[in-house]
């Protein structure tokens, strides 16, 4: 997978990916204004395959899964953070966005291409010739990833009873 | 080596002897509990994808606060949708338009001592307060529980919180959630379970400790917890939920905590989190005279009984400031009843406070009460994140009931201490 880097800071919170305000509605208008209290341009320009990237604790926040749901939508597959809060991060693999952890992502500037092999854990950053590793993804998660996300895996598990 | 509680529990609902931080299990789940907003409309279609009901409707409690009462035809639908679901699926255990999740749950009985619990909602951990474990998910994981009843869990090494002391006049709980905020920051517990203990916490009401794994949530934490004790007893027994076999649960003294963090609650003041981080707290002093066009007592965090009595403590016999509006919304309709019993609403109304439906409200940014852009608005509440209540271009400090019923009369931020000096 490779895409151009979004970066933003710590503490992207679930209000700024998925704003209380558009809660009640779809998620596809949802998405419409992820992040769009600290990026405005974000949901208009992002190019699907397109990848973002954190400081610490992203996601932090709400438990409304619309926080990875409106990255999906908008074709953001993976997200690059030093730290990721707990139910996006679980809501993330679910929903088909995987998030990885890596201790670089601070290095990633806006605008850098980035290649994304998420089962070694490993981050290439082709525009700084640079190779970040991260924190591979527990086997189970894989799982999931590799079906489509958690309903896709539940189905597939409930056709093999 | 022992366990701590939160890892007894785990073990218990995955059926080994032991369970280890760091080790993936997949537990049995003892009760889901969904809202209208990560509930119903999520599930029902995809229960009807997968063509299958869910595992044990006894099992699964529904309660409607996020969009109630319906302002508009879209929050109506939702409702609506969760009715019917509830009904279709035959769930016994359904609270429409009762209160707020997370008072809701325990108020009629569902939590006690040993629960392993999942929750639609971020502030799931609140259930900790009653020595369960409970954690928040999101709605798709949430299927996973109604399909499968299991989950699986990485089992999350344990922080000590230690208050020792008790706390002085007009400094709560909410005072020492802040104080934790602004000392290990919005990660701080990431992945963690924060046990709460020391004679700083057993010294309080359950109302009061309530708080404390609520906020959780804004360190990262997998949840809080709380060791039962009798005053836990007996509010369970009060609330008709199971006592048999609760003070069975603890954490053994040989157990292994990640750390342990030490405060003393006898020495905390009044504290104020700015916009737009919980972590942003401070002592009330350091924002002291900031002017307020709103002051908002609501959300499972801040509008139980005691909440309510905290602010009427302040404002009995004065007056909100002119340029200021009051508002309360109870966190259940079992609290309204008793604050109007008890003489707590009079107060507040006959100081100027408006009153709004029990339910999350402002807080989520959905119900009454929402903020519009250059608002300064102090709340009870938990989160300041641009845009939580509305605008992202509105201010809001977090504080204590009294903290917000000092500044509603004062028409600014004032020390809670200090409001028998305003005219």
């Amino acid at each position: 997978m490779t895409g151009a880097a979004w970066v933003y800071g710590n503490d992207i919170n679930t209000d700024v990916l998925a704003p209380g305000a558009y809660l009640k509605g779809s998620v596809e208008e949802m998405a419409k204004h992820c992040l769009e209290s600290i990026d405005p341009d974000f949901a208009t320009t992002v190019a699907p395959g397109d990848i973002v990237v954190g400081g610490d604790n992203f996601g932090i926040g709400s438990s409304r899964e619309q926080a990875a749901q409106s990255l999906s939508i908008l074709g953001v597959n993976v997200v690059v953070a030093k730290s990721f809060a707990r139910i996006f991060y679980r809501n993330a693999f679910n929903l088909g966005v995987i998030p990885l952890v890596c201790e670089d992502a601070g290095k990633v500037q806006k605008g850098d291409e980035l290649r994304i092999d998420a089962e070694k854990g490993k981050v290439e950053n082709l525009t700084r010739g640079e190779t970040y590793a991260c924190e591979t993804v527990p086997p189970h998660l894989m799982e999931i990833v590799r079906d489509g996300g958690l309903l896709p895996h539940l189905k597939k598990k409930l056709k093999g009873k | 080596m022992g366990m701590t509680l939160s890892e007894k529990i785990i073990a218990d609902a995955c059926g080994q002897d032991i369970v280890r931080p760091g080790e993936i299990v997949t537990c049995k789940v003892g009760l889901a509990m969904t809202h209208d907003s990560s509930g119903a409309r999520r599930q029902e279609p995809r229960l009807k994808e997968l063509g299958v009901d869910v595992w044990d409707p006894n099992k699964v409690v529904v309660i409607t606060d996020h969009y109630v009462p319906a302002v508009d035809a879209l929050s109506a639908e939702i409702l609506k949708i969760t009715r019917d679901w509830v009904k279709d699926q035959g769930i016994p255990h359904f609270y429409d338009m009762q209160g707020i999740c997370h008072i809701v749950l325990p108020e009629r009985g569902h939590l006690h001592p040993g629960l392993f619990a999942v929750g639609g909602d971020s502030h799931s951990p609140t259930g900790g307060a009653f020595g369960s474990f409970m954690v928040g998910i999101g709605a798709t994981d949430m299927t996973g529980v109604l399909v499968t009843g299991e989950i699986w869990i990485n089992v999350p090494p344990t922080i000590l919180v230690n208050w020792s002391g008790s706390l002085s006049k007009y400094v709560t709980a909410k005072d020492m959630m802040l104080k934790l905020c602004a000392e290990i920051g919005l990660n701080g517990a990431n992945y963690k379970v924060v046990e709460f203990a020391g004679d700083g916490v057993t010294s309080l009401s359950m109302d009061e400790r309530m708080v404390l794994p609520n906020m959780t949530a804004e360190v990262g934490a997998k949840t809080g917890i709380i060791a039962p004790d009798q005053v836990t007893v007996d509010w369970l027994e009060e609330h008709g939920a199971k006592t048999e076999g609760a003070l069975d649960w603890f954490s053994d003294s040989d157990c292994e905590y990640e750390d342990t963090l030490n405060f003393d609650a006898s020495t905390l003041s009044p504290q104020v989190a700015a916009p737009h981080s919980p972590a942003n707290a401070a002592p009330v002093e350091d924002y002291k005279n900031i002017a307020v066009q709103q002051a908002y007592i609501g959300a499972c965090t801040g509008a139980k009984l005691e909440d309510l009595q905290m602010a009427a403590a302040v404002i009995k016999g004065k007056t909100v400031a002119t340029d200021t509006r009051f508002l309360v919304a109870p966190a259940s309709t079992r609290i309204t009843a008793a604050a109007a019993a008890d003489g707590t609403l009079a107060t507040l109304t006959a100081a100027g406070a408006i009153l709004l439906p029990s339910g999350c409200g402002a807080c989520a940014g959905l119900g009454a009460g929402i903020l519009s852009s250059g608002d300064t608005c102090i709340s009870s509440t938990n989160r300041n994140f641009p845009g939580r209540m509305g605008s992202a271009h509105a201010k809001v400090y977090l504080g204590s009931p009294y903290a917000v019923a000092a500044a509603a009369v004062a028409g600014r931020i004032i020390d809670p201490r200090e409001v028998g000096d305003v005219a």
